[in-house]
């Protein structure tokens, strides 16, 4: 027990003085994982909602690798990434192994497949309650696109928030194609697993604080709009 | 105003899933003005009726051919469902965006929607979600919504079904106020009370088949079947 | 005019000062926290921007040999020469040395503290079926275990012998919540942060002596790596004022490294 309250203590007071490491660790884990939600997002969730109003014949297949990819273990996407990024990789030559960049490719792959899953289910949802009437109005397919995007706004918002919150507590994959090299591409969680390394728990609690404390306010977040979607439905 | 995309004629019309016959053949002439209430016992097919007119169901055979180009026809028409479906937006928002989809100026599509709120008794609740409305508040949304761009003719499948007292009459007075003023109204009911009120004509649906298209004295006067004579009654019909 | 100068200017400003260099060295060196030394005087000395990957011993000549990193300061002799032969690396630099050491429950069932020579130690760890926490990574520390146990000639590979293939500090976590005995080298031992009950029980002989030495990978190989600025930091890390830093490290009043490097180039 005496090392908790001492790491915990002691983590506290990192936070709470702003120590410069924690606090360029932490942007630097913020700058990574917002950049992949963004970037996972603008491919994901136009691909969610168009998988769920158009029919075709792989449809069903389609969605079931969604889901199956959804399970992607990062360390096996971190290899791949790797591999391929690596000097000797086929895309060796753009340098970007070991660079922000790097982490944010794996990430985007990681929670893609989240983002338009879960994007793909709420549209679903919405079409399904709205088919009749924007049938109706004959309303032209990007008019239908349009309203669908705009009134599930909600559900795809927590459904990229659900990828920022998978991204930022992942460490597999980051680890192997950012290197956690200190200054340049140390993150929360590969910092947390160095410090535990070193057997320095204060440091490594302290981070892990922020990144609890990070991990809990998008979980709030994604109740909080969650509970609007129910309650109002729009 | 151009010409209305009325008369529609529908003919040998057959609406097939999965190889079993819901509807027809059917052969039926939509006037320009008027007041039909489609009648029949539960499954005759008086939902399938309305919306292939409609053109939400694919016609295995037959047609139904309107007065002017489909896609013009179709952005004239209103749709009202048994169980109302409403935009998770404002009810203000669920009034301009049929509006808005016809590209009609924003400051208009608003005066409008609040004229019409008014009319279906919705004035005070224009900024609330429209989800959180009553099924009453709901249902005379969705009938407004159905009228306001002034289509040429507006079908409604059962829209009073779940409603109290109270509703049904406000959505019978705003029917009956834009039947007047020259919309016409094709609309399914189970109600007999409601049907003798508003019918000018009634169309009586068997399995599937028209049975009998009658002015509305002569339908609930001498019914032609003994199927009609017995739901007037009251007696179940199969 | 002034155009010019002022282009010339700011692409001479940025070679000097945004001049990074990838090295990939071992979790033993760096959490020896000598590196939080040398890092600064190095940018302070010569401009560099050391950026460590900081890896077992495997995956450092992996990476050099990949051309992901343009240097690597390991301690695993054969195959650094392996490295070397196989063409990956221009030439192996000695730099310094430190040592490994024995580091078991300070209750010491298998009496590690009385032995007379490492192989001794494993000896004693083998008879007693001590439990006994290996790397098992195939860094150099592992390999250095290894081949300390083959010289032993004792069989091992018990329900005593763990694997638990992780880094050095993983390994020392694990062996303090196991109270089983573990070969650390000494620096990772004195700056490790959750001692349990674990001590040092035995040190000191030659065989247990580790040399790091550096090696640049070849830019025969791999064109893009930066064979010139990993020369200059060879430079730096034979010259005097590594020395001194890497003399002059200690933790508790304790001297953890010595320079050995041949200077002069």
């Amino acid at each position: 027990m005496g090392d908790i309250w001492e790491g915990i203590s002691a983590g506290f007071w990192l936070v709470v003085t702003l120590d410069p490491d924690l606090v360029e660790i932490t942007l630097m884990s913020l700058r990574v994982t917002v950049t992949a939600t963004f970037v996972a997002s603008c491919f994901a969730l136009p691909f969610g909602a168009w998988l769920a109003i158009r029919r075709f014949r792989y449809r069903r297949f389609v969605i079931a690798v969604l889901n199956a990819l959804m399970g992607l273990p990062p360390v096996v996407v971190g290899l791949i990434v790797y591999l391929l990024l690596s000097r000797s990789g086929p895309f060796g030559v753009l340098g970007l192994l070991f660079t922000p960049t790097a982490m944010i490719i794996a990430q985007v792959i990681i929670i893609t497949p989240l983002i338009a899953s879960i994007a793909h289910q709420a549209i679903r949802d919405i079409w399904a309650e709205y088919h009749d009437l924007l049938i109706s109005m004959s309303t032209s397919k990007r008019q239908r696109i349009a309203t669908l995007i705009w009134d599930g706004r909600r559900a795809l918002m927590t459904a990229a928030l659900a990828g920022f919150g998978r991204a930022i507590g992942e460490v597999g994959a980051i680890m192997i194609v950012g290197g956690n090299i200190d200054h340049a591409t140390r993150v929360l969680t590969t910092a947390i697993a160095l410090e535990t390394g070193k057997g320095d728990f204060s440091l490594a609690l302290g981070l892990g604080f922020v990144l609890i404390a990070l991990a809990v306010t998008v979980n709030i977040l994604i109740h909080a709009i969650g509970r609007t979607e129910r309650d109002g439905k729009w | 105003m151009v010409t209305s995309i009325l008369p529609l004629v529908m003919s040998d019309a057959v609406v097939k899933r999965r190889a079993k016959v819901l509807l027809g053949p059917v052969n039926l002439t939509i006037s320009q003005t008027g007041f039909t209430i489609v009648m029949g016992p539960n499954g005759a097919g008086k939902t399938t009726l309305l919306r292939s007119l409609h053109g939400l169901e694919r016609l295995a055979q037959g047609r139904a051919q309107w007065q002017t180009p489909l896609k013009d026809a179709r952005r004239r028409q209103a749709f009202v469902f048994q169980s109302p479906i409403v935009l998770r937006r404002s009810v203000l928002e669920n009034l301009t965006y049929p509006l808005r989809l016809r590209g009609t100026e924003k400051g208009r599509a608003t005066a409008l929607a609040r004229d019409w709120a008014q009319r279906v008794g919705l004035g005070d609740a224009l900024d609330n979600p429209a989800p959180q409305l009553s099924g009453g508040e709901k249902q005379k949304l969705a009938l407004a919504r159905a009228l306001i761009t002034q289509p040429d003719i507006v079908f409604l499948d059962e829209p009073c079904a779940n409603l109290d007292g109270r509703a049904t009459r406000e959505i019978e007075d705003v029917l009956q106020a834009s039947n007047a003023a020259g919309t016409r109204i094709v609309m399914a009911t189970h109600n007999i009370g409601q049907a003798k009120r508003l019918a000018l004509d009634v169309v009586f649906l068997l399995r599937g088949k028209i049975v009998e298209q009658s002015p509305a004295g002569a339908f609930f006067e001498e019914p032609k079947t003994p199927q009609a004579a017995a739901l007037l009654r009251g007696d179940i019909v199969e | 005019m002034i155009r010019i100068i002022a282009c010339v200017l700011a692409m001479t400003g940025t070679t000097v000062s945004a001049e990074n260099l990838k090295v990939a060295v071992t979790t033993s060196f760096h959490n020896s926290g000598l590196s939080d030394i040398l890092l600064p005087a190095i940018a302070e000395d010569t401009g560099i921007d050391v950026q460590l990957l900081v890896v077992g011993t495997g995956q450092a000549l992996r990476l050099g040999e990949a051309g992901d990193v343009d240097a690597i300061l390991v301690h695993s002799r054969a195959s650094e020469e392996a490295f070397i032969a196989n063409g990956y690396g221009t030439h192996r630099r000695e730099i310094m040395y430190n040592d490994f050491v024995f580091i078991g429950p300070n209750a010491d069932p298998a009496a590690v503290s009385d032995a007379a020579s490492a192989a001794d130690a494993l000896t004693r760890i083998a008879q007693t079926e001590a439990i006994f926490v290996s790397r098992g990574d195939d860094s150099g520390t592992h390999k250095k275990e290894l081949s300390l146990w083959d010289a032993a000639d004792v069989a091992r590979g018990g329900d005593w012998y763990r694997p638990v293939g992780a880094g050095m500090g993983a390994a020392l976590n694990t062996a303090a919540g196991m109270d089983a005995y573990i070969i650390a080298d000494r620096a990772s031992w004195l700056n490790f942060g959750n001692k349990a009950d674990l001590d040092l029980l035995f040190a000191g002989d030659p065989v247990l002596f580790n040399q790091y030495a550096y090696i640049p990978v070849d830019p025969a190989l791999h064109p893009h790596v930066k064979n010139d600025v990993a020369l200059a930091l060879e430079d730096w890390l034979t010259g005097e004022h590594a020395a001194m830093l890497i003399n002059g490290y200690t933790i508790n009043g304790e001297t953890l490294f010595t320079f050995n490097a041949e200077t002069g180039s």
